[in-house]
Order: C-alpha cells, then structure tokens, then sequence
C-alpha cells in the first residue's frame, strides 16, 4: 500500500505519519478530543527527528511567550493566509506532539504558524529551523511548574545560535525577552508594551538592578532597551519601519494591537505587506473562545469571556475591562495542575481596581478569590458556577474573567451567541 | 502599649522578594490595622533603596535566586533590621526571605551566601543524599503550643533545607503535618526567635493565617481591638482544610 505522503520523507517518517493519521483518526471517532496529542506522540516515538523533516524548506514561523501565544498565532496564520493554505495548531496544542500534528496535515509545502510552549521551544524549533520566531514576553505563570523566568530566558537566547537562519520577532519591552533575542543573528524589534513589570527588574545580564523611565529601561552593564522598528503609539495606531499607520482589529485592547504588530512583523519577512496583514487579521473577534460572548445557561445573561491566567494577564484585562461600560464582572478562578496549584500569585493583581462594579465569584478555589477581595474591600457574593451567578443577576451581558481550567470548563459548558443568524 | 502614629510595615525589596504574591502579607496587616480603626502605613522598600530605621514591622518574602543574592547583598550593607529587632521590631521572612534572615543559603550553581544571621539557622539543597526533590505543594504546620495560634495552612515551593544551627537560639515554628518545611529529620518547619519568624508557608500565609497576623501585630502595638472575621477567611480556612483532609 502506498501512503499520500510525499516521497522526499523518509521510510521512517512516512511510517510515523501513517501512525499519527491512524492514531488521530481512530481516537476522533472514539469521541476523545481531537485526537491530535496522541497522534502526535506516537509518531514522535516512530521517528524522534520527524519534525525536521516534516518542516523541511517550508515557510515556518513559531510564536512563543507567556501571554498570547495562541492569539498572535491565529492573527499569523491570517497574515500569512494571504499568501496560500496555512498549517497550525490552532487548537493550542503547542508542544512537540501539537507542533507534529499541525505539520504532519497536508498540503505538506504550506507555510506554518505554530504556538509553541516556553519551554518547548528550543527543542522544537532546533528542529524545525522556522525562518520567523516571534518572542512575546516572560513573565511568572504557574508558579509550580517553571518558577524562573530568567532560566526561559537563558533557554531562548542560546537557542539564537542553534537558528542562524532566523529572524527574533522580539518585543523590545521586555528586558528578558530583549536579552534571549539579542544573541540571535537577526532581530526586527517590536515595541509591543509591557503593562507587568515585576517579573523584570533584574537584569537578565549582569543580575543588577535595571533602571527605568517613562520610554524604556537600562542597566549599567550596557544592556538596554533596543530601539525598536515598529511601536504600538495608540489604541489604534502603529508606527511601522519609518511611517504612522492606522490600525484597527477587531479583537478588543491595546495588548492584541501589540500582538498583530508582532504578527504583522512576522509576516513582513515571508512578503506581506502590514495593510495586507492588518486586513487579513481584521474579522476575527474572538480565539478559542477568548473575547467570545456566550448564553450563560438559561438565565438570558450573555457573558463576554475573558482569559486572566497569570498577573500579566489579569491586569491586561483590568485594562479592558475599564475600557468598557461598568459591567457587573463574574470572576470565575481555579488552580488545577494545568492553571498552577499555587493560587498565591492573585495577590499581585489589584484587584482594588474593579472598585464600583458588581462582582461574582465563582471556581474550583473561589474561597481563596473571596479573601483576596474582601482584603481589596470589594463587595462581592460567592456562587457554586458562573451560570448560577448569572441568574441572579437583572443584566443582559456581562464579562466573565477565568483562568485556564476554568474558561475550559465554562467553555465545554455553554453555547456561544449566534450573532450572524 | 497603644499610640496615635501609624504602625509602620517595611515591605522590603518587593521586586527581589515577592516572588509568591508576598505583598498580600502587608496588605494583611495594615487592613487588620484599619479595621480596628487603627492607622497603619505601608512602606514598600524598594531594592538599592536603605532599609528605613524605626519600622515596626519587616517583611520579606520569596524570590528566585538571583534576585536572592542580590537582595542578601543590599540587606548586609546596612543593618536596619538587626537595629530595629533589637529595639522591639518584628520580622517575618518567607521562602527566600527566610533562607536570607538565616546564616547562609545556597543560590544558582550551589555557592553559599551569607544571609543577615538574624535567626540561627541554615539552608542548603540538601543535608542528605541523595538530594530531595523540590518541595512543592500546600503544607499545614501545627505552631508551637506556646504561639496559641490554630494550625497553619499555606503553600511551599523552595528546593533549600533549613536547619537550626547547633547551640543557636531560636525554636522551629511548628511540626509539619502535612508537606515538608524544615525538611530535617525533626518534621518542622520555620523558626521563631523572639519577635522574627521564618517560613516556608507563602500564599500570602496571613491571608490565610489572621491568628499569626495579629501575633504579630500585637508584639509590635501590644493589646489590641477584637476583629472577627473578615468572615471569607474563615470559610477558605475550612474548605482548604477539608480539601487537604487535615483535621483541626
Ligand atoms: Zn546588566
């Protein structure tokens, strides 16, 4: 029997594909997911080099970092889109076996956009060579599992020299990503923002203080901010090599505008121009269900789903959430092994910020988000899921902020709002 | 004791040491302060900056090594805490903060750094072979008797054993019952020496902990107003509990 993979892969590679399709196929129609994890990790087994393979002379580019590695990769994919059929894993499943399961789809000469794991990334990439990495930012997340951002960082910047032929999409902003991307051959330097500093007061370099203002940061040792070629200059506006552009998304706040200028810059390196990239990108309102507005039970609520998984990321979503009408707000925290066991980070957030809005509280560790409130001296009322809370509330929409397990489980849930019907 | 100026709470180096949302515990503090309608400040020490003398209480949290040194090295340049516990101030250090009130800890490829020597104790990986892993996980310490304090609830994430110097002065804060503190054979965790304590419980640990909150309030302001509640720490305090299966 002949297999549909092209004959340039290997025996041992055209054999592992063949396990993944059967692998995936088979766990699909046993109605386990996607099936794509499994898949993936059996024909890693099959052939441990498969991924070099697979993405051999292809258009790659990964997308790796903290917060919003899934959403700057689904605006890459729309970017590159523009060019022909795109690979990725959209699904989120961004380590080895995700990244396999992605590339092992035909069309086989398709570009791919990948999000890849922090940790992942230098085994993965190392392998696939992609001709773009987009380097978002560190910062803490999931304080049990990987609790030093500088090791990620250390992990990224000797990557540079395994990659000769890649150009760091690097967020200039950040002082550890700016240092990992400084080693690499080629950077384009993108002002994406950083609204959390905490996680980068200490240079990644030499271990000193850094010194900051108002238009960067520096440290004594010579590492500093790199002057960076695009910048995020307003809610809708970029500055792109040289010139002011207007730019508009239809994903909602200042950290997805910096998330498209690091996906526009991407793109730019395999011939997009930024209009292009921009309009391709506009159109899409929500990712995995993030942004999305769904029917909370049968309350006739509709709440706006939001995802806060770390301090970076909740205080993102304080900036949004102020940018909106004074919503009752339903804060809905777990900490499950995927979100981090160690709840303690939700004392770095300030949550005296959500002062004069309703808030609900729901969630695997809601007691924990209740003390953490009363100490803020927000009012609020406790609730065994985010639909109960919803009943009692006399709203027509609200924002619902989760963490990781918990915007799956509300996700798994609930029916988004047909708004095209 | 009683007065009319603000209770003042060093929160030191909170970029180095706040690693475990450890800002909550001055948070903590000042509101049970605010809610007895007595006014307390805040005072966040930022690192380079000098430790300020005349604080009442000193607050050191958990940080990853590098920060560790770093903010080790700033502490030993000036002795502001040592000065300020000998004339009656309190300190509580966690996780790194610990390890750094202590003699000496280990950071990075295994070298030993002094600490403060506050408190006589001192961490290393390990005291045995082979090496423990990283201690991770919630942790339930049941204090001293002498402390009066209910059980302890919190959560560790530290890869150091800490033990008590020979001779040194000072007791362990409690027994462990659930998790690893110390990590010594005496199943303790954490030291008590006159008005400082050390600790492997974060989360922030009086956040979930008031008891141990107002110990240390009432060391530094002497008696103090009632204050039930707030009513929601109860309630975690009993799911965490019930959760962990460790019975009171
Ligand atoms: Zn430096």
């Amino acid at each position: 029997m002949s297999t549909p993979f092209p004959r340039r892969f290997s025996a041992r590679t055209r054999a592992a594909l063949a396990v993944e399709k059967l692998a995936s196929s088979a766990s699909r129609q046993l109605g386990r997911g996607s099936g794509e994890m499994i898949g993936g990790k059996l024909a890693l087994r099959v052939s441990p080099e498969i991924l070099s393979e697979v993405a051999a002379g292809q258009l790659v580019a990964c997308v790796s970092g903290t917060n919003g590695k899934t959403t700057t990769t689904r605006l890459l994919a729309r970017a590159l889109g523009t060019l022909g059929p795109v690979r990725s894993n959209s699904g989120g499943a961004n380590m080895a076996a995700g990244v396999l399961a992605a590339l092992s789809k035909p069309p086989y000469d398709a570009a791919a956009a990948l999000e890849v794991d922090e940790i992942w990334l230098p085994k993965v990439a190392r392998q696939i060579q992609p001709r773009a990495v987009i380097l978002l930012n560190i910062s803490r997340d999931q304080l049990d599992r990987s609790n030093e951002t500088r090791r990620i960082a250390s992990l990224w910047r000797d990557l540079g020299a395994e990659l000769p032929g890649a150009t760091a999409i690097a967020n200039a902003d950040d002082p550890l990503v700016a240092w990992a991307a400084a080693g690499w051959s080629n950077q384009v330097w993108v002002s994406a923002g950083q609204n959390w500093t905490a996680d980068a007061m200490v240079c990644p370099q030499c271990a000193s203080l850094l010194h900051r203002n108002a238009t960067g940061w520096w440290c004594g040792c010579g590492l500093a901010r790199p002057e960076p070629l695009v910048s995020v200059t307003g809610p809708h506006e970029l500055l792109w090599f040289g010139r002011h552009l207007t730019a508009s998304i239809d994903l909602p706040g200042r950290v997805n505008l910096g998330n498209a200028a690091m996906a526009a810059a991407a793109a730019k390196l395999f011939g997009v121009e930024v209009e292009q990239a921009l309009a391709a990108m506009t159109g899409l309102e929500d990712v995995q269900g993030r942004y999305q507005e769904v029917e909370l039970g049968d309350s006739g609520t509709r709440g706006r789903l939001l995802l806060a998984k770390n301090p970076a990321g909740w205080v993102e979503m304080m900036e949004l959430l102020n940018s909106t009408p004074t919503r009752p707000v339903i804060v809905d925290f777990n900490a499950q092994t995927a979100d981090g066991r160690d709840p303690s980070w939700i004392w770095d957030v300030p949550f005296e910020r959500l002062r004069g809005r309703r808030v609900l509280v729901t969630g695997g560790r809601k007691e924990d988000m209740s003390v953490r409130l009363a100490y803020a001296e927000i009012p609020h009322t406790v609730h065994p899921d985010a639909e109960s809370a919803a009943a009692v509330l006399d709203e027509k929409i609200v924002d619902v902020v989760a963490n990781y397990t918990a915007f799956r489980d509300i996700l798994g849930r609930v029916a988004p709002v047909r708004t095209n019907s | 004791m009683s007065r009319e100026s603000a209770t003042r709470i060093a929160l030191i180096y909170p970029e180095l040491l706040g690693t475990y949302g450890d800002g909550g515990n001055a948070t903590v503090l000042a509101q049970r302060l605010r809610w007895r309608g007595l006014p307390a400040e805040v005072i966040g020490v930022p690192a380079g900056e000098p430790v300020p003398a005349g604080c009442d209480i000193y607050l050191l949290g958990g940080g990853e090594d590098e920060p560790q040194v770093l903010a080790a090295e700033g502490l030993r340049r000036n002795s502001a805490i040592a000065h300020a516990v000998a004339q009656g101030a309190a300190v509580l250090a966690v996780c790194a903060g610990y390890q750094v009130i202590g003699a000496s800890f280990p950071a990075g490829e295994g070298r030993i750094h002094d600490g403060l020597g506050l408190v006589d104790v001192e961490t290393r990986r390990s005291f045995e072979q082979p090496v423990p892993p990283r201690a991770v996980g919630d942790i339930v310490v049941e204090p001293v008797p002498e402390l009066e304090l209910p059980l302890l609830l919190g959560y560790e994430n530290h890869g150091g054993r800490t033990r008590a110097l020979p001779n040194g002065h000072g007791r362990p804060l409690g027994i462990v019952r659930k998790g690893v503190g110390n990590g010594t054979p005496d199943h303790t965790d954490g030291v008590v020496d006159g008005r400082v304590i050390g600790t492997y419980l974060h989360g922030p640990v009086l956040a979930q902990n008031p008891a141990l909150a107002d110990l240390l309030l009432s060391w530094v302001h002497g008696w103090l107003p009632e204050l039930a509640g707030p009513p929601e720490t109860e309630v975690l305090r009993q799911a965490r509990l019930h959760a962990l299966d460790v019975h009171a």
